[in-house]
């Protein structure tokens, strides 16, 4: 038999293939530790959509709903209200609703299907507080039209929940997928199946 | 001999387990530098309140349920029912903000004596890898209440991760394991808060003293004490760490001990500061309290997010703001290490950083308002120019001449 001479290329392929498949390994045994980490069945059904009943809403008045855990505000505008909110703004960020925070059968200025019910997730935009319903003019400083104020850091929203310039907040607060069932019944967390 | 069992047991233990050749080489013949001052303390009260808070937290968890419908109940349940349950609480909620005074004292002595230097980089980089690793541990922990403020703390940072291009609200979700902040959350929080992270912490731990016995402590003049030994190989500023040290560490335990059970029994909420008002409540995910702060310790950084007008920047700008202490080592191009030999611009320059530091940690507590969001701006920028000039300060300015030996 030859002298025993140590063939060092076959060492380290040897190293290496080990090595990758020991990584790819990993790869694979860490996917249920993260992927557990995603909603449960149950939360995903727990967050399934919600059906409201706007009969009982007076105009002005606002009335919360949860969904997923959110609230959901579902606003009865006055007439005052939605003329307010044709007229043009440059106070506001993004008048026009550009950023894809409503689904495009909200994308109008008034920012619903109907132009008197407003029905928007109350989360403010900037980190997730609850916003506050001031709709009467004046509340929050003397050229305050009426919206919503966010407590923590100060943003503020219009009464279609457009974002005023000079705010934390980054975009237009959003409006969650919704149809109308029934003239005053809304269905809160699909798109109508017909559209 | 009387001794000669003992001795025995110990040899036999020696043969199988480097118990004496531990002692001596990190205790009766580690010598650290005889010209240690108060700042030398907080190291070892660092580890003092680590035990504390793993003792506390483990006797805390056997009457802690952790549910989106227990925790709230458990927790008053441990204040009123469960016997010396208020101690225990208190010791722990007290515990977590005395860690971030010794730790932040700890990081300032670093910053004064230039320790993260030559060549003790390492040593820092683990020492602030451990005071992230303590933030996240805070944090974690303070969902656990599951008060309102417990709530909408969490439901704050966790938006923050929705800030990032794309994917941020997957992977806001893939955190929260539900479409809220809920039960699912609160359970992961639990297990990262009460197992992952202290034996992260842990490890952390061990490897920062491990490095600092490689490298030996700096002290208040900044020299190295190795470089001068006598002909026994022992530096002839150092004394060896037992019993000198020991001794001087436990005084100083004593001191401190007095003072943090002083808040635990007479001031255990400290005003709303280390426990807050609004936490005394339950959590409801569709009432946001008035005002939303989190704990005195991460306002510094909370003050820097809310200056920025832009999202996105904001988050960066307030991560950018923990990150930098990493690069410190790389910054400082000053040939000497210690304050106490270093010019003008050093010393100014510190100065300012802490007043930064404090200005951004009261305007991180208050509500906003015009002035303050103008006030926290020129803060962040004083607190970035800190480290960003550095470089340049640190280098042209005249530092005074090092002694020979220790002061």
């Amino acid at each position: 038999m030859e002298k025993e001479k140590i063939d060092l290329s076959r060492r380290r392929f040897l190293r290496y293939a080990t090595g990758a498949f020991a990584a790819v390994g990993a790869l694979f045994a860490s996917i249920p530790f993260l992927a557990s980490w995603l909603p449960s069945a149950r939360a995903r059904a727990a967050g399934a959509p919600v059906e409201v009943d706007l009969s009982r809403l007076e105009p002005g008045e606002m009335m919360t709903v949860e969904w997923r855990g959110r609230p959901v505000w579902l606003i009865r505008r006055t007439q005052e209200m939605i003329d307010q909110l044709a007229k043009p703004n440059v106070k506001l960020r993004d008048s026009e609703s550009r950023v894809q925070q409503q689904p495009t059968y909200a994308t109008n200025p008034h920012r619903s299907i109907k132009k008197e019910y407003l029905i928007l997730v109350g989360i403010c935009t900037h980190l997730g507080c609850s916003p506050t319903y001031m709709p009467a003019i004046g509340s929050l400083g003397s050229d305050w039209p009426g919206g919503f104020y966010c407590p923590c850091h100060g943003s503020t929203f219009d009464l279609a929940g457009r974002v005023y310039t000079g705010v934390p907040a980054p975009i237009n607060l959003e409006v969650p997928p919704h149809h109308y069932v029934a003239d005053y019944k809304v269905i809160i967390g699909e798109n109508s199946k017909n559209a | 001999m009387p001794n000669s069992v003992g001795k025995q047991f110990l040899h036999w233990i020696d043969a199988r387990f480097p118990l004496s050749k531990v002692w001596k080489e990190h205790f009766v013949e580690y010598y650290a530098p005889k010209n240690f001052n108060i700042w030398y303390f907080f190291g070892a009260f660092s580890i003092v309140v680590f035990a504390n808070q793993i003792i506390t937290g483990i006797w805390l968890a056997m009457y802690y349920t952790p549910s989106a419908t227990g925790a709230f109940v458990s927790v008053e349940y441990i204040m009123r029912d469960v016997k010396y349950g208020w101690l225990l609480r208190y010791l722990h909620s007290t515990g977590a903000s005395m860690f971030f005074i010794v730790v932040y004292l700890h990081m300032f002595r670093a910053l004064m004596y230039g320790s993260y230097k030559k060549p003790r980089e390492l040593l820092w980089l683990l020492g602030v890898a451990i005071y992230m690793a303590l933030i996240a541990e805070a944090f974690l922990g303070y969902l656990l209440p599951w008060g309102q403020m417990s709530y909408w703390g969490a439901q704050v940072i966790i938006s923050l991760f929705g800030s990032i291009p794309v994917v941020g609200h997957n992977i806001a979700l893939w955190i929260r394991g539900d479409y809220n902040i809920s039960g699912a959350t609160l359970n992961r929080f639990y297990a990262l808060h009460i197992v992952a992270l202290p034996m992260l912490i842990s490890l952390l731990v061990y490897l920062h003293i491990v490095a600092l016995h490689k490298v030996g402590s700096n002290n208040p003049d900044g020299i190295e004490i190795k470089e001068n030994k006598d002909e026994k190989g022992k530096p002839v500023d150092g004394v060896p760490f037992h019993p000198y040290y020991t001794v001087k560490d436990f005084f100083g335990i004593m001191v401190f001990l007095i003072i943090f059970l002083g808040i635990v029994f007479f001031l255990p909420t400290f005003g709303g500061y280390f426990l807050e008002h609004a936490n005394f409540s339950e959590a409801n995910p569709l009432k946001t309290p008035a005002y939303i702060a989190p704990l005195w310790y991460m306002t510094p950084f909370y003050a820097m997010l809310r200056a920025v007008p832009d999202k996105l920047l904001g988050v960066a700008i307030m991560q950018a703001g923990m990150v930098i202490l990493f690069l410190l080592p790389w910054l400082d191009r000053s040939p000497v290490k210690s304050m106490r030999y270093r010019g003008i611009y050093s010393r100014i320059a510190l100065t300012l950083f802490v007043i930064s530091f404090f200005a951004l940690m009261y305007l991180g507590l208050v509500p906003v308002t015009p002035i303050k969001t103008a006030l926290a701006q020129l803060f962040t920028v004083i607190y970035f120019a800190f480290f960003l000039l550095m470089p340049f300060y640190t280098k042209y300015e005249t530092t005074k001449p090092l002694p020979e030996r220790l002061t």
